[in-house]
């Protein structure tokens, strides 16, 4: 074998040497070709380096999860949120109460959080399926997570699945679950720029609820002005304005849900 | 953002394309990056030095093209170029501004050996 470069064709015994230099003799099925360079030529003294051209996105491999999960929620004919926000919006509560809002309505839900499994026992609390996932180091859920999640669900046909992602407004953008759509959590105690500081995650969600709008005289907040800049950087997202607390814009939620699924399903037998 | 997380899946890629292509050795790879990507380049620089160790493309040189936002202004109704995620239309002046591309994350190419 050749040492240089370790094809199978030559043999350099006791031929060493540094590789910081370009060879062009690589075998393929034992012949040897110096034309498939980029150039498709041999030129003396050139490299002939191949070219791969791969044009592949770099999440693909989670893209394939996704999709994986996102056929199996078809199948049933589920609607599946992808729930985001920061820390302390108010996530866990807010699915609490929406959990014991939809009564018989079957659910499940996947709690993402880096560690403790806190959530999830918040929402078995309320009768419902939960499945905890911890991230370890992880900022975020992927669709390889949510899968494996999914497998311990034994989720019913119809149901409605609640992914609680890890709380940041970052990293959770771009990592496609396999959800129908992203749903942004935020209290209106985080500030009316929230939306014009992290844009990425409001311009992938569908709806934003603000959340504790109970404690808006409080603390300052214009809520008109969170709306537009929630719209500044997503101008066809819906907007609810919601208290877990008081119960007040639930009602607004709990519709929606409620035709997201039957939109979902409608979409589904017409296909 | 997770630029440790994209690196990973820089490797798999890499890694499945090594298999099917026979490559002992990756000297270099491209990648294009959108504007809107929210990747930051110099954490995605290193973290790739770091992911990369061990496999065939340890000491591979990274080189990323960079791909501009474009965004639909809802008040014109045009399709337009902007550097940045909060600029006004650069036509109308407008603030409703939907993103249409420029969140792209691919690797392009890889030069192997």
């Amino acid at each position: 074998m050749c040492t240089v470069c370790g094809c199978g064709t030559a043999s350099v015994e006791g031929h060493e040497h540094s590789h910081d230099h370009d060879h062009h003799h690589h075998p393929e099925g034992g012949d040897l070709h110096f034309g498939h360079g980029p150039a498709g030529v041999e030129v003396p003294g050139m490299s002939q380096d191949r070219l791969i051209e791969i044009e592949t996105d770099i999440l693909a491999k989670n893209d394939r999860y996704a999709d994986a999960n996102r056929a199996t929620l078809t199948a049933l004919g589920a609607f599946a949120v992808n729930m985001v926000s920061s820390p302390g919006s108010g996530k866990t509560t807010l699915l609490c109460k929406t959990i014991e809002a939809l009564g018989d309505q079957p659910l499940a839900v996947i709690e993402g959080d880096q560690q403790t499994a806190n959530d999830a026992d918040r929402i078995r609390a309320t009768g419902a399926v939960a499945v905890q996932v911890n991230t370890g180091k992880g900022c975020h859920l992927d669709g390889h997570m949510v899968g494996h999640a999914m497998e311990h669900l034994d989720l019913a046909e119809h149901s409605i699945l609640f992914i609680e992602n890890v709380g940041n407004l970052v990293c959770p953008a771009a990592f496609d679950l396999g959800e129908d759509c992203k749903v942004a959590i935020l209290s209106v105690t985080e500030g009316e720029d929230k939306p014009l500081k992290y844009p990425d995650m409001f311009t992938a969600s569908r709806l934003a609820l603000l959340n504790k709008v109970d404690l808006a005289p409080h603390c300052d907040v214009d809520l008109d002005l969170y709306e537009k800049n929630l719209r500044r950087v997503n101008p066809g997202i819906e907007v609810i304005r919601v208290s877990a607390r008081t119960g007040e814009g639930m009602e607004n939620w709990l519709n929606w849900l409620r035709s997201s699924l039957q939109r979902k399903q409608g979409s589904l037998a017409a296909e | 953002m997770h630029e440790m997380s994209l690196c990973e899946g820089i490797r798999q890629v890499i890694e499945d394309q090594s298999r099917a292509h026979n490559v002992r050795a990756v000297k270099r790879v491209r990648i294009e990056i959108g504007q809107f990507s929210g990747v930051e380049k110099p954490a995605l620089e290193f973290a790739f030095d770091v992911v990369m160790r061990g496999s065939v493309a340890e000491g591979a040189a990274l080189e990323m093209i960079d791909l501009p936002g474009k965004a639909m202004c809802y008040d014109c109704m045009k399709e337009v170029e902007i550097d940045d995620r909060l600029a006004p239309c650069p036509d109308c002046g407008g603030g409703k501004l939907m993103p249409v591309s420029g969140d792209e994350m691919r690797i392009k190419d890889l030069e192997v050996v």
